[in-house]
């Protein structure tokens, strides 16, 4: 890891850029690529900026949490706070009812408390040695911060989101339960994408579409697979030309192997939710901080856009937590400390190497 | 200058040698990859030896996935203007990413979408001038891509894919297709992977590394060489297999591609591949020729 990073250093991701021009919300990006930020910071740190301009980020659902739930609503928020246009699509009788349930930025004070507090937690983990290397980049990323809080915002997911935000200019809300196929809602994205194609250089507005739950058995598409790939692949083929995001979440149970591998490999960026059990013993036993954790995290692929240098990331999985039951962090799995009375040894050498899969869990 | 740059990956595929006649003159090459592991940057490598100076190759390029920025990009970064041979016509881009069959009367219009893809390769071909009719290189990315476009008719993209062959021998072009073997290798009779991979000549497979992530290596490539001539006169099939890495080469400002060979390679993956299915019974003997030439 430490050798290959002078070599990245003249093109890795400098996150200390200015944002691009007068847009808020939007940085640029290696490659010739714009970012928005994802609503989570944590998750726009380990994607190496946030979510590309023109990329397909695919969610897929655990049929026992609604996890996939939290990262579209602060997807979604944070659009909302940079007057970014929304198109949703949700299989839900009332889709517009979901708005009344997304979180609205934190008032300033707790960030910067939580930054202090995250920085001295750090410094006490003298134990794992290796994260002194993974902090050098962080203070840069948190004083940077500070100063261009408009890029990602702290949610508060317990405070609703005032509803001056979501006039009908800048939201469009769709529902899919009902329309016999997806040309209907091609047909919203088509003209919605058409108000943000890209044009060489400057960036007018960034868009957003969130897409819930894709193949949700409600809707009457559910089962022609071919109907939903052809879909997603022109979603796909008008979203490359534009500047706009689309973030699609679907439950894989509910498609076959191979349909499930044929979406995954047209995400652009693919992360996965997984619950986690309520009071499984051995996990708790195996991961610090058990106890705060209310689901699981996967990063299965990075946007590579413009580029074929692949993105390696330090880990895969992160839990998502909590913090007060109002702000959503990511982190790193972490073990807890080895019971020296029980003898056996865990083998990993921590939660930063991505071989997590090692030992009786399957995250 | 050509001779630093060139890679293990090269000399497997027999890019080695001089440049004409093109080695993949005539030859069908087929890249798996996986979701873990993109096996794109292979092809980005085959488009810049196609482009080399040295040789006189024309490309079409069919490209389902990707816009021609994003290829542009990254070939300009290994050393290749993509606008400039668009110009001058050894770069000849298809976009197909809108391309959709209507699904109005299913089966003509998904057939009829192909038939006219094929045609205007055909007529591409034939449009070339003479000296260039003989080094057209067609470029495919990527097969499942094509099978969406044409509503699951898998039986249509496998007569394309059999027409494009044909072009092989009638022109002696080479024909390069990329696929994402994971799609299939869950379902009871992948046809359309079977067939390819028994068209090809030569099989690029890039896979994860089983022991799992690491930072200093992306993956693991196989390269399955079938029936070329050995320096010796012998002709059999060779395998070979590396761990691979891209990266950012700084001071030639490009990306080289750093192969480096790795363990014996894993033979039970090309078992796997060459799956045994009832009708095809001569797998069998392939698989076992292909082990006994690995162990002999």
């Amino acid at each position: 890891m430490a050798t290959t990073k002078p070599r990245l250093s003249s093109f890795s991701r400098n996150l200390s850029a200015v944002s691009s021009s007068q847009t808020p919300g939007v940085k640029c990006g290696p490659n010739g690529t714009m970012f928005v930020s994802s609503g989570i910071a944590d998750l726009d740190k380990i994607l190496g900026g946030g979510f590309p301009l023109g990329s397909l980020v695919m969610v897929m659902e655990d049929a026992e949490a609604p996890h996939h739930m939290l990262l579209l609503r602060n997807f979604m928020s944070q659009g909302l706070v940079h007057g970014q246009p929304l198109l949703y699509a949700s299989p839900s009788k009332d889709p517009r009812g979901f708005l009344g349930t997304l979180p609205s930025p934190a008032s300033l004070k707790h960030d910067k408390s939580r930054d202090r507090e995250s920085e001295q937690e750090k410094g006490l983990r003298i134990a794992w040695q290796y994260k002194k290397y993974m902090g050098e980049n962080q203070p840069n990323f948190d004083s940077h911060r500070d100063n261009k809080q408009d890029y990602c915002n702290e949610f508060d997911l317990r405070k609703p989101l005032e509803r001056h935000y979501f006039t009908r200019q800048r939201v469009n809300c769709v529902g899919i339960q009902d329309s016999k196929n997806l040309a209907a809602l091609q047909e919203h994205c088509a003209s919605f994408l058409a108000q943000h194609q890209r044009n060489d250089g400057s960036c007018a507005l960034a868009g957003r579409i969130a897409i819930q739950s894709l193949c949700a058995p409600q809707c009457e598409h559910s089962n022609m697979d071919w109907e939903m790939l052809s879909f997603i692949k022109s979603l796909k083929g008008m979203v490359r030309s534009s500047n706009a995001v689309v973030v699609i979440t679907f439950p894989p149970s509910l498609l076959s192997l191979s349909s499930t591998k044929r979406w995954q490999h047209m995400a652009d960026t693919l992360l996965s939710v997984a619950a986690i059990p309520d009071e499984d013993k051995e996990l708790a036993k195996l991961l610090s901080g058990y106890q705060d954790m209310v689901g699981l995290l996967n990063v299965h692929k990075v946007a590579r856009l413009n580029t074929q240098v692949p993105f390696i990331l330090e880990a895969t999985t992160f839990s998502i937590k909590l913090q007060k039951r109002r702000f959503l962090v990511l982190e790193c799995l972490n073990q807890a400390p080895v019971d020296g009375s029980s003898g056996s040894s865990y083998g990993t050498s921590g939660s930063c190497s991505g071989s997590s899969k090692a030992g009786t869990l399957d995250f | 200058m050509e001779n630093q740059n060139l890679n293990l990956l090269d000399r497997a595929l027999g890019l080695d040698g001089p440049s004409e006649p093109w080695p993949l003159s005539g030859r069908v090459v087929l890249i798996e990859d996986c979701v873990e592991t993109s096996g794109s940057f292979v092809l980005h490598q085959l488009v810049k030896r196609s482009l080399s100076p040295t040789s006189s190759n024309v490309i079409i390029f069919v490209a389902f996935a990707n816009p021609f920025s994003h290829y542009d990009r990254i070939l300009r970064k290994l050393g290749c203007n993509l606008v400039t041979q668009r110009d001058n016509k050894r770069f000849i881009f298809f976009d197909m990413l809108m391309l959709r069959c209507p699904d109005v009367d299913e089966g003509k219009s998904s057939e009829g979408g192909l038939v006219l893809l094929y045609e205007k390769i055909l007529k591409t071909i034939c449009g070339l001038p003479g000296d260039k009719k003989d080094y057209v290189t067609i470029m495919i990315d990527d097969i499942s891509l094509v099978e969406v476009a044409a509503n699951g008719g898998s039986d249509y993209v496998l007569d394309f894919l059999h027409y494009c062959h044909a072009l092989t021998s009638e022109f002696d072009c080479s024909l390069i297709t990329l696929n994402h073997e994971d799609i299939y290798s869950s379902m009871e009779r992948p046809t359309l992977i079977l067939q390819m991979e028994y068209l090809a000549d030569i099989l690029i497979k890039a896979e994860p590394l089983s022991t799992g992530l690491a930072t200093d290596v992306h993956g693991q490539l196989t390269v399955l060489n079938k029936g070329t001539s050995h320096r010796l006169g012998r002709s059999g099939n060779k395998i070979h297999n590396f761990h691979y890495k891209l990266y950012v080469v700084l001071w030639r400002k490009k990306l080289v591609i750093s192969i480096d060979k790795g363990y014996s390679s894993e033979k039970r993956s090309f078992r796997r591949t060459y799956h045994v299915n009832g009708r095809l019974g001569f797998w069998n003997l392939n698989t076992l020729c292909v082990t006994h030439l690995l162990n002999g």
